[in-house]
């Protein structure tokens, strides 16, 4: 019995090890990359990202050429994030939310076609499509623009999912009782059924944002001019065959990240409610 | 239903006004789906039918275009596709191979109310999903960089173990690729088998504590078989995660990789289109890994039942 509950305590030991080597790894990166953000770009180029930490070389002048590298173009970058995640996030929650709501309260013809269709979307990886997009966006003009960034995903299927599941869970007699009050369909969802969505709206409102902020694959093909690249594509413009601009990279990917963890910190459950929502238990 | 529960009411408004309601309740369904009808025609259909046409041209220009047949398809044939496909296939199934155990006994961890340090342990795992890619590329190139100070290579010095060029080789290059996918992903799948576990009545467990099984038994013929549905939704997604790999090998690796060693489905879609400005031969390869992204679906969603479900 005794030796029974030490084998207990061993294991329990021993996964304590294992679950802070897992931690260690996943946050190592973070920490190395900032400790390393504080380092002249010259030495990532000689020595790698090192354990030693040399606090007596560090100092903050990557962090300055946020502001004067490359004539600001980091700002630029920034300021091109900022307005990109705002609008593809605001009209992303309401196309989606539309759509959902439509596909739980409504029966109509077409319906579950629509429905099978999402999912088709859901299951399709867009990189499959960058070539034909590609070609429509210059024939649309889409090239090398915000609308051009955001337009194409404006409407997540993901986010239709969650807002459907979500709207499903309604009570319909709130509809009806808008009715009766002479709302018009679109009054009812304006004025009666989305301001009952509102926690959905809260959890997709960060998980839309964070996706439109690292997003990567199609801001690297649609965007072209160094002025309106967003950071993740800017940031990645650094690392040439040439030589890769480390001082302006490893400071700039630190500040990339601080408004994603500040989010976070702030609001774990809807990142987790968000996350799980999505059809796992379909 | 809730149009006929009204008729019975004393509120109806006037028998005019009802139509009217009722013609609106007909419409207005479409009108809050159009704009998924517009955006799957313009952004979806329109692009596939356009790169099913494009796989059967030679595209020069916008106004120089020639109907070549099977021709891209049988040019597709080559070591660089065939090298494509193994190196996709083998990174899609090492990081299934990873990407679903660990999760989920790391899940079972967490959710065990002993366990010191819950909420810390969920959210240090969970946080490398926040970053965007740009971070993991940025993070473990320079850790399995070249030089001998660099941190893999260090740390290897210190076991007396040789140093090596983890990104110039094929088989350590796979290993950093499937690295970079578990440090991206393991938080995320967490929470999905941590959900999953809520869905387990507890008294499955305790009546098989009663019956004298241990842990190990328990986490057997309980918790694996009650995370079915997870574990097939983590794989679904983890086979058209990595046929669709890209960002992590364009920022390893840059676009084209030394000897193809990261050279993806997808990156030699990039690089056919945009280097080579082959749109055709592009288009070809996009087609064939639609085709097996599809099938695998098919697949997956027959094993599940999700078909038979919706015929009922």
């Amino acid at each position: 019995m005794i030796s029974n509950s030490i084998k207990k305590r061993l294991i329990s030991l021993a996964l304590l090890v294992l679950m802070i080597a897992i931690a260690m790894f996943c946050l190592g990166p973070l920490f190395f990359l900032l400790s390393s953000s504080f380092k002249p770009g010259s030495e990532m180029i000689r020595n790698g990202i090192t354990l030693k930490l040399d606090i007596g070389k560090m100092n903050l002048n990557n962090y300055k050429l946020l502001w004067e590298g490359k004539d600001g173009i980091y700002l630029y970058w920034y300021r091109n994030s900022v307005i990109i995640t705002f609008l593809g996030t605001v009209l992303s929650l309401i196309l989606s939310s539309l759509v959902g709501y439509g596909l739980a309260m409504y029966k109509f013809k077409g319906r579950n076609f629509l429905f099978i269709l999402i999912l088709i979307v859901m299951m399709t990886p867009i990189e499959i499509l960058i070539l034909p997009l590609y070609k429509l966006s210059i024939a649309i003009r889409f090239i090398d623009t915000y609308r051009g960034v955001i337009l194409p995903f404006a409407v997540s299927p993901f986010a239709v999912f969650f807002f459907r599941q979500y709207a499903g869970k309604l009570s319909r007699e709130f509809m009806d009782a808008g009715r009766i009050d002479g709302c018009s369909e679109f009054g009812i969802y304006f004025r009666i059924m989305m301001p009952l969505m509102l926690p959905a709206f809260g959890a997709m409102t960060i998980l839309q944002a964070m996706s439109n902020w690292n997003a990567f694959v199609w801001p690297l093909i649609v965007l072209r001019s160094n002025e309106m690249l967003t950071l993740p594509i800017g940031l990645q413009s650094l690392l040439t065959p040439y030589g890769n601009n480390y001082d302006l990279l490893l400071s700039g990917v630190v500040m990339s990240i601080i408004p994603i963890m500040i989010v976070f910190w702030c609001n774990q459950k809807a990142f987790i409610s968000g996350l799980t929502v999505g059809g796992v238990k379909g | 239903m809730n149009t006929g529960t009204m008729k019975n009411t004393n509120l109806l408004p006037g028998k005019a006004g009802m139509k009217v309601h009722l013609k609106q309740q007909k419409i207005a369904p479409y009108i809050f789906v159009l704009p998924f009808i517009l955006s799957f025609s313009i952004f979806f259909l329109y692009p596939i039918i356009s790169t099913v046409i494009m796989s059967f041209q030679e595209i020069l220009g916008p106004k120089d275009v020639t109907f070549i047949g099977l021709k891209n398809y049988r040019n597709m044939i080559n070591e660089h596709f065939f090298n494509a496909i193994w190196v996709t296939t083998r990174y899609t199934f090492l990081t299934i191979l990873v990407l679903v155990p660990l999760p989920m006994i790391l899940a079972v961890f967490l959710n065990r109310r002993k366990t010191i340090g819950r909420n810390f342990f969920r959210s240090a795992f969970f946080i490398p999903a926040l970053t965007s890619v740009i971070v993991a590329g940025l993070f473990f190139r320079l850790a399995f960089g070249e030089q001998d100070t660099t941190l893999v290579n260090m740390i290897l010095g210190v076991f007396g173990l040789p140093k090596r060029t983890w990104l110039q080789q094929g088989s350590t290059a796979m290993m950093v690729m499937v690295i970079v996918c578990t440090w991206r992903w393991l938080g995320v799948n967490i929470i999905y088998f941590l959900s999953g576990l809520q869905s387990i009545p507890v008294e499955q467990y305790e009546s098989a504590s009663i019956d004298g099984a241990n842990e190990w038994q328990k986490f057997l013929r309980i918790t694996v078989p009650g995370l079915k549905p997870v574990i097939i939704y983590v794989v679904t997604i983890s086979v058209y995660g990595g046929y669709a790999m890209f960002s992590e090998s364009y920022l390893l690796f840059g676009p084209r990789s030394p000897g193809d060693i990261g050279l993806t489905l997808v990156s030699l879609i990039y690089q056919l289109g945009f280097f080579e400005n082959n749109l055709g031969a592009g288009s070809a390869v996009g087609i064939t890994l639609l085709g097996i992204v599809m099938l695998i679906n098919m697949v997956q969603l027959t094993l599940t039942g999700f078909f038979k479900k919706e015929s009922d």
